[in-house]
């Protein structure tokens, strides 16, 4: 408290506006029904007299002396008045110096809004709250019966606003890295379902921390890939490939250095997976829910912290650094161009575009139609073929017309399958309510009860394979849905789709019954038989989860706890991702392991029939 | 040939023609000059923020039109056309950049309420007219003022950009056309054409004050020009401008004055550079005001000494020639005006009116009895509010005994543009943090909704609110519209404006008077301030972010389609047309078979020659050639390669 007070003082001294705002830290629970909104709606209730357990963001605005206030620029420093850590100082501090600064500027046209954000919830909490109560305040009951004790604080707790957001930074210092020879800046954009920011921002960012503030910027990476050999292998092969071809022409400028392919593809790689698990990166995350582009920067100096000489210098380029992107988007007469939000990061400066990260998904995907055609039609074929050689007369148009609509069967089946995945889904919501839950335990009830409503289910509808479909029309089926859900799914967050599609298409494409007489020799057969099996193992979630933690950590202990606490993760921050692997890729496996047990009984059975 | 005596006559009769036309036209003048005004005011106020306001005021009459003819001495024949033309009876144009600072500035005196504007240009005006011909009127009045003023306020011309409102506004019988450009730029191009009105333009006078560049360098700027007709008075064109300004006492100082809260110490020269030499000689009188607001007042009268140009708090560079005391209705003084007779002061002795402070002085501003502000909620480019919240500032309290049924007045005007789709049903009152239904609240209600691509709609609400209140929120939803693709504006895409809305609080009245003994003394600038000043406030602009379709897509969508429809009907067409079999057949016939195209060739040789077995039978004295023609291709690309190599490195 004595901490955002002195802020409020030093801001107020500036001639700023000032004010408090007061949350209560959000308890993210599941809920099916509000599953994209319910970050945004019930934070403003709060009841009256508890203010021990509540946060208090402090924000001061500056009004631009010329502007018009239309539009407002806001600054983020998150701290926790709690235990206020020196790098935290040190970035109140830098925030405090570009405000002060930008309050005696003439140049201005848009406010300037500066949030320290209260971090001792977490720095998205904080930012999410203010960020509702600006976009969606609640007006009844929001009477403030101020303690009578701060009756100076009474002055400010009237909500201020600046007109609509044109940008948000977020800045904080981090801790000290002792290697490298320059303070470096890291940037993290990923926002909530794969949303970027406007590549624009980030330009103007990495620009001005390259060029006029010799910072070094960073993006996150994995790490492990950087050192992985196999890699570099590829990197060198692809270099020496280049090195030819430019030989050829000098303006193919295709040879990469291998560090450079090797980094490349470690940082994106580490930017697909942020975007494909759909949880923000930052508290910027919270902006981009109201369409604001927002980027967080993390600065990383290479001085010890108390060192002071060290410290202004910092303060000076990383206070030029602010003043020049606020500048930069303060002089913007208009909006950021609408194109540049689709787009992979490689490098700070470099991206893929859209246009180019397209082609291999639509690729992937586009053949999925024509395969499931293909099934479709082949399976009736035969059935057709067999049809006419063994029954003539009469009964011949009556059987051809059931063999065009045994898709529906198919369909039926795919049907349950996909109600099944729905209740699944769903049933978190209420192993969540049990009180005192591990996670392992949640996690076993999670999977006792799917298992048990699958049977439930085939008891009701009747299983597939009583049905008498044939594999071919499950798989038909089965493709059709998943290029239906995969579709979807590269709306909603491209980068999940494209990751789901590089496991799942696969594994359906190569699903063929165990039993069935492919007429193939021995060895493509086994080959077969293996990759379809371990296919299946790799496609199942809990599996998949395991071998990604595996091979990131290095450690194989089956834990089925971590399985429910990272699903818990991904439905807390409502990420799409959550519902592609329950609703596109459980129901897929599903019916991948339904065609691969497939009892191919199916034309004897009919043959027997007739 | 004329005979000289003839002539000497004719030129007499014009010598005598000549004189007596010069007579007349001496009288007219004569006649116009009696009746032809101009004054010219300033009025310097030091401002709690350690600003200082400065507001010019210029008055020109002119007779009614019938008195004078077509000829003025003084008045600008630009101004009397444009009454006569238009019929226009009240006019008001304000040109503004920088938005009023209610709290700082004063939310309740004449200078608030009259003269602080929205951002942009805001045009209205009262045609004597019958109301059928009022709105074309309007739009060749738009027209003619934007090529008076270089600005383009002939965007008001379209019927979705103005509105008709009744008693939200002012008063009126239907005459009247409100119209606002929230983001028109104001610079010396709009500046120059209104100095132009003047007698004296900025050559002389007060105006010679108005240094571009300390101008406009001024946090708020308002421009306006006012005109008032009627057949007894005739024209009165009142031209003013406001300007807020830092003194540039010391530089190097001001940086650092943030840091104590001491006021700073101007004179004229230190705001606008300049200092007064002389009036404009044309001008009946010229005077500068300087005034001292209440607050300082109340202090001066706290530290026990008389409030003259020289007590114990702050001192007046020049000695006054006259002072003003403005009573309020419970006779206690409030401010007092310094006043200044440029009539005294010429070149070699200029006036630099400046006030230098003895003690570090605190005060406020009088503010209006509730701070009006408005805000958009919501996200996304669906659906959103306005909400405009009531803020008390406890004024009432001092004003108004508290008691149970009292209540305040205010008044709301609103004009939102078509796209932004308001449902008036949705509006919700918030009282305190109470929901409250509407009839509570809201005593008389006028709503215009808006028609697509034709009318704005207008709201003009009379509130009521009680004097206990603290906060009142008022919202109403809204649907994002789509435009038509020429409906976007040609600029860079900001997103859209909702103009300004008006709040003014009828029981409030911030007219200033101030009792004179001297019957001679007159002063449009005072004048103005005498007029009922009922406490107005405008609220901030609004930015709506609406979808826009990135037109550069239309450009990719055409450019792609027509390749893949060319491909399409190409490859088709040629399909379609040809026959092979009768083709082959001729082609065999005329044995031309292997003067095939270098592609088909080339990919025949890729295939191993196996494209057409039968072919190769009947014509193998052909394949020799064509392996011939193969070696030259490659021979070719290889020393082109080659050669490109060599070269390069």
């Amino acid at each position: 408290m004595e901490m955002s007070k002195f802020i409020v003082q030093q801001m107020k001294d500036l001639g700023a506006e000032v004010c408090y705002h007061e949350f209560l830290p959000h308890s993210k629970h599941f809920h099916p029904l509000k599953f994209f909104t319910s970050m945004t709606n019930d934070l403003a209730v709060r009841p009256n007299g508890t203010y021990s357990n509540s946060g208090t963001n402090t924000i001061g605005i500056i009004r631009a002396p010329r502007g018009d206030g239309k539009e407002a620029i806001v600054l983020v420093t998150p701290y926790n008045p709690q235990r206020v850590q020196a790098n935290e100082v040190l970035s109140l501090a830098l925030g405090f110096s570009v405000f002060s600064l930008l309050s005696r500027a003439a140049w201005l046209s848009k406010d300037i809004v500066w949030l320290s954000a209260d971090s001792q919830f977490g720095e998205y909490t904080a930012v999410s709250a203010w960020l509702n109560q600006y976009h969606n305040p609640m007006f009844v009951g929001g009477v403030k019966h101020e303690p009578d004790g701060i009756a100076e604080k009474a002055e400010f707790t009237d909500f201020k606003r600046a007109g609509t957001m044109a940008a948000a930074l977020i800045f904080k210092v981090g801790e000290t890295r002792n290697y490298g020879d320059r303070d470096s800046v890291t940037m993290y954009a990923e926002a909530s379902n794969g949303q970027m920011p406007n590549l624009d921002l980030l330009n103007v960012v990495h620009y001005l921390a390259v060029h006029r503030q010799g910072f070094r910027v960073n993006i996150e990476t994995i790490s492990s890939l950087l050192s992985s050999a196999w890699l570099r292998a590829i990197a060198e092969v692809i270099h020496t490939l280049g090195s030819i071809l430019r030989k050829i022409n000098p303006d193919w400028k295709l040879d990469i250095t291998a560090s450079d392919y090797v980094e490349g593809t470690a940082n994106l790689a580490s930017s697909i997976y942020n975007q494909a698990l759909g949880v923000p990166t930052g508290s910027h995350g919270a902006f981009r829910d109201y369409q604001v582009d927002a980027v967080s920067l993390e600065f990383s100096p290479t001085f010890y912290i108390r060192n002071e000489n060290a410290k202004s210098s910092f303060l000076v380029r990383g206070g030029r650094l602010l003043e020049g992107v606020v500048r930069s988007v303060n002089n913007l007469l208009e909006k950021f161009h609408q194109s540049f939000f689709l787009y992979f990061l490689t490098a700070p400066s470099k991206f893929i575009s859209v246009g180019v990260y397209m082609i291999p998904f639509a690729l992937l995907v586009v053949p999925l139609p024509i395969v499931a055609a293909a099934l479709a039609d082949g399976g009736r074929k035969k059935g057709k073929s067999i049809d006419a050689s063994k029954t003539k007369g009469s009964a011949d148009n009556l059987q051809t017309e059931g063999g065009s609509w045994e898709w529906l069967q198919a369909a039926r089946v795919l049907l349950v399958i996909q109600l099944w995945a729905v209740i699944v889904s769903l049933l978190p919501y209420y192993i969540s309510q049990i009180p005192d839950g591990t996670p392992i335990q949640s996690s076993v009830i999670w999977v006792v009860l799917a298992i048990l409503t699958l049977i439930v289910l085939y008891a009701m509808f009747g299983s597939p394979y009583s049905a008498g479909v044939e594999w071919k029309l499950l798989k038909a089926t089965m493709i059709t849905s998943i290029s239906i859900g995969l579709g979807l799914m590269s709306i909603i967050n491209f980068a999940t789709a494209q990751l789901g599609a590089l496991i799942v298409i696969p594994m359906c494409l190569f699903s063929r019954p165990l039993k069935a007489q492919l007429g193939l020799s021995f060895l493509p057969r086994t080959v077969l038989c293996a990759s379809n099996i371990l296919l299946a193992v790799f496609g199942f979630p809990p599996a998949a989860l395991l071998i990604m933690k595996g091979l990131s950590k290095g450690s194989w202990t089956v834990d089925l706890g971590d399985f429910w606490a990272s699903m818990e993760f991904l439905w807390e921050w409502s990420s799409a991702t959550y519902l592609y692997l329950f609703l596109v890729h459980l129901p897929c496996w599903l019916l991948c392991i339904h065609v691969l047990l497939h009892p191919c009984r199916q034309v004897g059975s009919k043959v027997k029939r007739e | 040939m004329m005979p000289p005596s003839t002539a000497r006559r004719l030129c007499f009769l014009s010598l005598l023609l000549l004189l007596l036309l010069l007579a007349a036209a001496a009288s007219a003048t004569a006649d116009a000059a009696a009746a032809e005004e101009f004054t010219e005011e300033l009025l310097l106020r030091p401002l709690p923020d350690r600003k200082a306001l400065a507001h010019f005021h210029f008055r020109s009459s002119a007779p009614p039109a019938s008195a004078a003819g077509r000829h003025h001495h003084l008045f600008p024949k630009a101004i009397s056309q444009l009454v006569q033309k238009f019929h226009i009876s009240e006019l008001e144009l304000s040109f503004t950049q920088g938005r009023w600072n209610y709290e700082q500035w004063g939310g309740y005196d004449p200078m608030s309420t009259n003269n602080a504007k929205p951002p942009g240009v805001e045009l209205w005006a009262i045609f004597d007219l019958p109301l059928a011909e009022i709105d074309a009127t309007w739009k060749n009045l738009t027209h003619t003022l934007s090529g008076l003023f270089c600005a383009s306020i002939n965007f008001l011309e379209s019927s979705t950009a103005f509105s008709a409102p009744r008693w939200g506004f002012k008063l009126n019988e239907g005459n009247l056309r409100y119209g606002a450009l929230p983001r028109e730029a104001v610079c010396t191009e709009n500046l120059t054409p209104w100095l132009k009105l003047l007698p004296c333009r900025d050559k002389a006078g007060i105006a010679s004050l108005l240094y571009r560049p300390s101008v406009y360098k001024g946090y708020y700027h308002s421009q306006k020009l006012k005109l008032k007709s009627s057949q007894s008075l005739g024209i009165i064109l009142d031209q003013t401008l406001t300007v807020v300004l830092q003194p540039n006492t010391v530089s190097g100082k001001q940086l650092h004055s943030t840091g104590g809260q001491l006021q700073p110490s101007w004179s004229m020269e230190h705001l606008f550079s300049k200092k007064l030499s002389g009036k404009c000689l044309v001008s009946k009188s010229s005077r500068v005001f300087v005034e001292i607001e209440k607050g300082i007042v109340d202090n001066v009268d706290k530290a026990g000494s008389d409030v003259s140009s020289n007590n114990d708090l702050f001192v007046l560079s020049t000695a006054p020639d006259r002072s003003l005391k403005e009573l309020d209705n419970l006779e206690v003084q409030s401010s007092s005006l310094y006043e200044y007779d440029v009539n005294n002061y010429n070149s070699d002795k200029p006036l630099n009116v400046g006030i230098t402070w003895k003690l570090p002085l605190i005060w406020s501003c009088t503010r209006a009895p509730y701070h009006a502000s408005r805000f958009l909620m919501g996200s996304g480019n669906e659906r959103g509010s306005i909400a405009m919240s009531f803020l008390s500032t406890g004024l009432d309290k001092q004003l108004v005994d508290s008691s149970n049924d009292c209540s305040i007045k205010a008044v709301v005007f609103q004009v939102v543009p078509w796209y932004v789709k308001v449902y008036y049903h949705s509006l919700e009152v918030f009282i305190d943090g109470n929901s409250k239904a509407i009839s509570e609240v809201v005593d008389k209600i006028h709503v215009t909704p808006s028609e697509d691509k034709l009318l704005p709609g207008t709201m003009e609400m009379l509130l009521k609110f009680p004097c206990s209140m603290q906060l009142a929120t008022l919202t109403l939803d809204f649907d994002k519209g789509f435009l038509h693709i020429d409906e976007y504006p040609p600029d860079a895409n900001q997103g859209f404006d909702i103009p300004s809305a008006l709040v003014s609080f009828p029981e409030f009245n911030s007219s200033r008077s101030y009792p004179e003994a001297d019957p001679l003394f007159v002063s449009p600038l005072l004048e103005n301030f005498k007029e009922d000043g009922v406490v107005k406030s405008y609220t901030e602009v609004l930015l709506v972010p609406l979808t826009t379709p990135d037109f550069s897509m239309p450009y990719n969508v055409i450019t792609f389609t027509c390749t893949v429809l060319a491909l399409y009907f190409g490859s088709l067409l040629n399909a379609l047309r040809r026959r092979i079999g009768e083709e082959e057949r001729g082609l065999k016939k005329a044995g031309i078979l292997n003067k095939r195209g270098l592609i088909p060739l080339l990919i025949a040789k890729l295939r191993g020659q196996k494209v057409d077995p039968s072919e190769s039978e009947s014509t193998s004295p052909a394949s020799l050639p064509r392996s011939k023609l193969l070696l030259k291709v490659v021979f070719v690309a290889v020393v082109a390669i080659v050669f490109h190599y060599l070269s390069n490195s």
